[in-house]
């Protein structure tokens, strides 16, 4: 066990990975020679030359195509995109193309391809370079959807990315690069599908994923100094969904609170929700609330952008209301 | 010739190259009775969504895998029951597919725009107009990256090219040397759009300058051309990793679909029977004749047999189950 940055924890993943099977390239703008927008990929196209660290021009339809179409015979493709955003230009060979490859094919061609890069919001970065997708991606069957939260989960994660015969999309953090946690070496793989319970607590349930696990994880601490005990679930893996473990957490603690970076219409938390009302009905003693992000474009400015970012002042005061305490 | 004359045994090259344009007429004729008969079928409801058909197209498929080695790729657009039979899938298994059987090349799940044969190296009908070609480039990719010598084949019709995927895919596939084939299928219009009326550029040929990519402008109606200038461009890939991109200029006798009549709005009906007058099958067969490679005993025997195949395959279709419901939710995911 080493303490490594989140980035550093996937550069090691994409390293074990690629050199445990040759059939495993990284393809994207900036990967190569920069070495990676975000320094994800810094050292792989010396240690694995230029043919399996692929540097693309701007053009990301058509390089998320060429790595569907590398998976359809067979090599192991995962394509980065330097931002999410970029891959709204994607967006048709994600969903088009690879999520239903296997399906139209009547189960011919499987395809195992990784789609990673950070996504959501950083600081002031502004609307075009602010937003968080993995409910979009969530909603098309074809398609997994994982976004680790710590350096930990990310390696073992993106490994189990890597090694899946179907389409993940592994949603980063920007903000969430440079943050360090112990790292197993080697052979750390976490299946897809399974959450993770970060907190544990006994009076209200917080779930999260991403970058709100941290948000989560500090209201939690802020909530204990009021004697208030919350259990912090990170969903890990969006799709497939680990319903059993908050499903389980609820009918312990009775209340939630579901915390999201996306905006709130159609948003990720209201599946969540939905899970928790046909499961876990008769165990609520409060409506299940939800923390996501304000219903608008990203403003610019500072001080507009932090009220639309959920943080953990907006975490304590939901889970407050669904405790029927006084809000502060 | 002389040489053959003084060689001692007879030469086995002209017999072998005989049966090989009657094996080109004879797929060409296989899909015409094919999609004939596709048409008829969705009439009656047996097929349904789209249904695009190939019929004037014939001699660009059959010319193009009359080139190809069976370890090849080829990946079409929605309008590709030519080129899967030409491939050599069976009639059978691709009219169970129409007929959403199955028995059917992708178990009825893709029907007529997702035709799939992994055995032949069939990658699909797809059906975002452009959205394969960046999916050729990758296999090409996947090629090089193996050091194979195989070719990725892309069939596409003049409407994509007017489409970023186009330019993106073509650009990558030069910018890094990959064994591509990029067959444009210029029927010259885009469902009711005439090239002309959504390219700057008329020669779609032209638009390879831009990757600085070898290209062509062939005659679709002319079996023996296309095979040439795909033979040209498969060397091309196979000896120096170079892309190609071929426009090849043929002509749709049949509505852009099913619910599109033959000439609607947008084409006369003298445009129409010009084209037909330039049959690609007609005009193959007549030279075979001219060059004594066909008579007519031969001709009607193919004919025989070919609508034979398609009655069988239709049959085949007719009697083959349905889906089970337990296929609704198989193949999502690969466990």
């Amino acid at each position: 066990m080493s303490v490594l940055t989140y980035r550093d924890a996937l550069n090691q993943a994409l390293r074990e990975e690629m050199t445990r099977d040759n059939r495993v390239f990284l393809m994207g703008e900036e990967v190569g020679v920069y070495q990676g927008a975000y320094k994800v990929s810094r050292g792989l196209l010396e240690e694995f030359g230029p043919m399996r660290v692929v540097d693309t021009p701007i053009t990301e339809l058509g390089f998320a195509g060429v790595g569907v179409g590398a998976a359809m015979v067979g090599l192991r493709p995962v394509i980065e995109f330097m931002t999410w955003n970029f891959a709204l230009l994607a967006i048709d060979q994600i969903v088009n193309s690879a999520a239903k490859m296997l399906y139209m094919s009547g189960g011919q061609i499987p395809m195992p391809i990784v789609f990673r890069g950070p996504g959501g919001a950083a600081l002031m970065l502004a609307a075009q370079h602010s937003q968080s997708f993995e409910a979009w991606y969530a909603n098309v069957p074809g398609l997994k959807v994982v976004t680790p939260a710590t350096p930990a989960d990310a390696k073992g994660l993106l490994k189990s990315a890597i090694r899946d015969d179907n389409p993940v999309i592994f949603i980063e953090g920007e903000m969430l690069y440079n943050t360090k946690g112990e790292v197993p070496e080697g052979e750390h793989v976490i299946p897809l599908g399974v959450a993770d319970v970060k907190r544990e607590g006994k009076d209200v349930t917080l779930v999260s994923h991403a970058k709100m696990v941290a948000v989560a994880l500090k209201a939690a601490e802020e909530l204990e100094k009021d004697g208030i005990s919350a259990e912090v679930i990170d969903l890990r893996t969006l799709r497939p969904l680990d319903a059993a473990t908050i499903t389980a957490s609820v009918r312990k603690t009775n209340r939630c609170v579901v915390v999201e970076e996306g905006w709130p219409v159609a948003g990720f938390g209201a599946q969540i929700v939905d899970e928790i009302q046909r499961a876990a009905f008769d165990d609520l003693d409060a409506p299940v609330l939800r923390v996501t992000g304000a219903d608008v474009p990203m403003p610019y400015n500072r001080h507009l952008e932090k009220l639309a970012k959920p943080d953990a002042a907006k975490v304590v005061q939901a889970a407050r209301q669904v405790l029927y305490l006084p809000t502060l | 010739m002389t040489d053959a004359a003084a060689a001692p045994a007879p030469d086995k090259k002209p017999a072998k190259e005989a049966d090989a344009l009657r094996r080109m007429l004879r797929d060409m004729l296989l899909i015409r009775r094919f999609e004939e008969k596709s048409g008829e079928a969705y009439a009656l409801g047996k097929i349904g969504g789209f249904c695009h058909l190939y019929i004037g197209q014939e001699a660009v498929a059959v010319g193009t895998m009359a080139v190809l080695r069976p370890d090849d790729y080829v990946l079409a657009s929605y309008r590709e029951h030519g080129q899967a039979l030409a491939r050599g899938m069976t009639a059978r298994a691709v009219m169970a597919e129409l007929f959403g059987k199955a028995t059917g090349c992708s178990g009825g799940k893709g029907g007529s725009m997702h035709l799939f044969d992994v055995s032949k190296n069939f990658l699909g009908g797809h059906a975002i107009v452009g959205g394969h070609i960046p999916l050729v480039t990758g296999v090409a990719f996947a090629i090089k990256y193996r050091e194979g010598d195989q070719v990725a084949v892309a069939f596409f019709g003049e409407a994509a090219v007017n489409n970023g995927a186009f330019h993106e895919a073509l650009n990558m596939a030069a910018l890094w040397r990959l064994p591509a084939i990029f067959i444009c299928e210029n029927n010259r219009y885009g469902m009711g759009t005439a090239l002309e009326r959504a390219s700057a550029i008329y020669d779609v040929a032209q638009r390879a300058c831009s990757y600085d990519m070898p290209a062509e402008v062939v005659d679709g109606m002319d079996v023996l051309a296309v095979r040439d200038a795909v033979a040209r461009a498969a060397h091309r890939a196979r000896d120096r990793y170079t892309p190609t991109l071929l426009e090849i200029r043929t002509y749709r006798f049949m509505g852009h679909s099913m619910s599109d009549p033959i000439h609607g709005h947008y084409r006369t009906k003298d445009e129409v029977d010009e084209m037909r007058a330039r049959d690609p099958i007609l005009t193959f067969a007549e030279k075979l004749r001219a060059d004594g490679i066909l008579d007519d005993e031969r001709w009607q025997a193919m004919e025989a047999d070919v609508v034979d195949e398609v009655a069988d395959a239709v049959r085949f279709a007719d009697e083959s189950p349905e889906p089970g419901p337990e296929a609704l939710a198989t193949d999502v995911y690969r466990a």
